[in-house]
């Protein structure tokens, strides 16, 4: 070693000892967990941006016309505009930095039992490149003529020409936004696989990994793989926007539908880019609260690679009816029924886990619980939509938003409050309140099966889904389906005021919550084996690992969990 | 070697160092991007869309020069990584300036094709394949200089002794740069069907 890298080395310990300032603490850290928690809050302040669109526009489609409390009149860009960025926001502002990046920064580090990322100074870039790019989203509202309204799937030409989408400086930055949510996402992805691939605590082998870490690194490489093209196509949908070019403008010899090409080969993956974190989060707390052993890790396991696998040729079921080949549809309907078989395996080895365990109904618990149920309804819903002679009747309804909230609510929402109730102990070293936390969890699931569950009738009964006001198409007015309309409303506003609690508790708990024990779920994940909260480092030795992740109730043992980094002889 | 960091750094569970598997992983991420494009401004070709025949108004001798230039560069870079190898690091130094210099040469090849070509009137809005010719040879430059600044960076820490795994990592990178020009040189400049 050089006399420079020597001097480094002790500079280095220099560092260990002092106190970080401030700044360097939570403005600009390097430790994975506060760069976990940076990308929750901001995941959760968008969130909030994200849920207020959705009253508003829920509102003017109940009460059209009428003002909105703490809004006003909804006009037809701003309705646009709202819709648009609700789903712009909570797809990729909300599910994926908390679901891949606030948890897969907080979790891989500790249940690979290392002492941070590997890139600990790029995974606090690629944060800040999420957090530009929010800014960039929110910037987007104020331009002149407002924020985008052409749908987050972005069509063009209605994207692509200001004189069509009356969205100048608003389309572009919507795209500058996403773009560099992508960049961002990339960057992050690589610090995860890469500590995941390399920085394990040592005997920890590939099938001792967690499934959480497991699922967050497959949806992150699915992400690396699938984002590609639409980054190209997104410069390519800028330089339509911005100088004129016509890659996607059948005038000048371009094609529109090569964009939805470019959007959904990402699109599709991107589902299961979000799924996957969900169900590793839930495969983790079902184990915990049924005390068992995960049915079939290796299944649950290959299922995941077989549906990334199959995600990368289901994409062109969403453009059944856009003018593609009806033979090509053909393919595509047999490769979306195929998907459904290892996600339909991998809810089967969850329900087998379950069955026969010593399930405790604690509040991650039946978060993890509905999600199996939500989703289990989202997925059943998506055969008949992959069935091109359905889709054809059901395409732009109200039946495809419902399946659609049926699968994202469940893994964005219901995900990140499995999680967060589930890893709250050891993020803050506090107890969440339990009591609080069950009436919060019915006064969510129930409100959103009222919500969403109606959609599908009016879908069925034929609501298109891109209407502003309902009063101007006199089939669709009618007052049986109105109803519907205002039932799902106020079942959105019941649910929207049952997340104070949850903010009550969560913020509460934080500071005044009981002291949290290093393992209040009896686990055996190495996170549950460092004090609540870690500290800088994480572990004071670097562990050693000796078995898998799952072994609960093992015969001949009196304790029923078995860490993993706990010696064979000892017990 | 430095020892900065955490721990989790220097782990290696799969035998590749940290930074080399991490550079793998994006020049993964890289092949979809210009993949995409690739994959786009094909199927537009044997589509037979309109303007695509502009292909033999591009140089072929001043793709062939550049195409010459950025292997040679290649070359020069591997050399680097086998100075720093051997711990000769006023070689590798050199070696890394001359990559560079190669950069510096490619790019004015760039900026003369591109001068010449606006000034004809193929601007990036005339058809397609001008959009394509300039999104994507843009793209590749824009690689071109940001391995170039890397390349300036990290040279003096060599220099000085510290850091040298990263002479191979930008050399993997820069062979990556290479690799797509290897497509695009073709797909612009010879392909005219």
């Amino acid at each position: 070693m050089s006399e420079a890298a020597a001097a480094i080395h002790t500079e280095d310990h220099a560092e260990h000892h002092e106190e970080l300032s401030f700044l360097y603490k939570y403005i600009l850290p390097v430790d994975h967990k506060m760069i976990a928690m940076q990308y929750m809050f901001t995941g959760l302040i968008m969130a909030v941006i994200g849920g207020y669109f959705a009253y508003v526009f829920r509102m003017q489609l109940a009460y059209p016309g009428e003002s909105v409390p703490f809004f006003g009149i909804v006009g037809p860009g701003e309705y646009n505009m709202m819709v648009t960025n609700h789903g712009t926001i909570m797809i990729f502002w909300v599910a994926m930095p908390v679901l891949i990046a606030a948890f897969g920064n907080f979790l891989i580090p500790l249940m690979c039992g290392c002492d941070d990322m590997v890139f600990p100074r790029l995974n606090r870039l690629s944060y800040q490149i999420f957090l530009v790019s929010a800014l960039v989203l929110i910037l987007s509202f104020f331009v002149k003529g407002g924020g985008f309204g052409g749908a987050w799937t972005a069509y063009p030409p209605l994207s692509s020409v200001p004189e069509f989408s009356l969205t100048d400086w608003g389309a572009s930055l919507w795209v500058l936004a996403v773009a560099l949510e992508f960049v961002s996402f990339l960057l992050g992805g690589i610090n995860f696989v890469t500590t995941a691939m390399n920085a394990r605590a040592p005997g920890m082998k590939m099938l001792d990994i967690p499934i959480a870490v497991w699922f967050i690194v497959i949806a992150v490489i699915l992400f690396m793989a699938s984002v590609g093209p639409l980054i190209a196509g997104a410069v390519m949908l800028f330089m339509d926007q911005r100088i004129g070019t016509t890659f996607f403008l059948p005038s000048g010899g371009g094609d529109p539908l090569l964009w939805e090409h470019l959007f959904w080969f990402f699109g599709h993956p991107e589902v299961y880019v979000v799924l996957l974190p969900t169900m590793g989060i839930v495969a983790d707390i079902i184990t915990v609260f049924s005390r068992k052993k995960l049915f079939g890790y290796r299944t649950v396991l290959y299922t995941a690679f077989a549906t990334g696998g199959l995600s990368f040729v289901v994409w062109a079921h969403h453009q059944f009816v856009a003018g593609i080949d009806p033979r090509m549809a053909n393919v595509f309907v047999v490769t979306t029924v195929l998907i459904s078989i290892p996600i339909a395996e991998m809810l089967f080895s969850y329900i087998a886990t379950l069955y026969g365990g010593s399930i405790e109904y604690t509040t991650p618990m039946l978060w993890a619980l509905s999600f199996l149920f939500a989703f289990l309804i989202g997925g059943v819903t998506g055969i008949y939509l992959g069935a091109s002679a359905l889709d054809v009747y059901f395409h732009d309804s109200y039946f495809v938003l419902a399946h659609f909230h049926y699968t994202f609510f469940p893994i964005t929402i219901i995900g990140m409050f499995a999680a967060i109730t589930f890893w709250f102990p050891k993020m803050f070293g506090r107890m969440m309140n339990e009591t609080l936390g069950k009436i919060h969890f019915w006064g969510t699931f129930i409100p959103f099966n009222c919500i969403f569950l109606p959609l599908f009738f009016l879908g069925l009964a034929g609501q298109h889904r891109r209407i502003y006001n309902y009063d101007h198409f006199p089939d669709l007015a009618t007052e049986e389906l109105q109803d519907i309309r205002v039932f799902a409303t106020a079942s959105l506003v019941i649910m929207l005021i049952f997340q104070v609690i949850f903010l009550y508790n969560f913020f509460y708990s934080m500071f005044k919550g009981e002291k949290a024990p290093d393992n209040p779920w009896k686990a055996n994940t190495l996170e549950w084996t460092v004090p609540s909260p870690p500290p800088h480092g994480n572990f004071k030795t670097l562990p050693t690992v000796y078995r898998g992740a799952y072994e609960y109730s093992v015969p001949g043992r009196e304790m029923d969990y078995w860490p993993q980094n706990m010696p064979p002889d000892e017990s | 070697m430095s020892t900065r960091g955490p721990v989790a750094t220097h782990r290696s569970s799969t035998g590749i160092p940290a930074g080399r598997l991490a550079v793998w992983w994006l020049l993964a991420s890289e092949i979809f991007i210009f993949g995409g494009l690739i994959a786009c401004f094909v199927l537009f070709k044997l589509n037979g869309t309109p303007g695509f025949e502009d292909a033999s108004e591009t140089s072929v001798v001043a793709g062939a020069f550049n195409t010459f230039v950025l292997l040679t560069s290649s070359l020069t870079v591997v050399l680097a990584h086998a100075a720093v190898e051997r711990g000769d690091r006023e070689k590798a130094f050199t070696y890394i300036w001359y990559t560079f210099a190669a950069g510096i040469v490619f790019l004015m090849v760039k900026v003369y094709e591109y001068s010449g070509k606006i000034l004809s009137g193929h601007t990036i809005t005339e058809n397609l394949f001008w959009s394509f010719y300039y999104t994507m040879t843009g793209l590749h430059a824009l690689h071109v200089i940001g391995g170039m600044v890397v390349m300036a960076l990290i040279s003096f820490d060599v220099r000085k002794g510290y850091n040298y795994q990263r002479v191979e990592l930008i050399g993997l990178y820069w062979h990556f740069v290479d690799l797509v020009w290897i497509f695009l040189f073709p797909l612009f400049y010879i392909a005219n069907f």
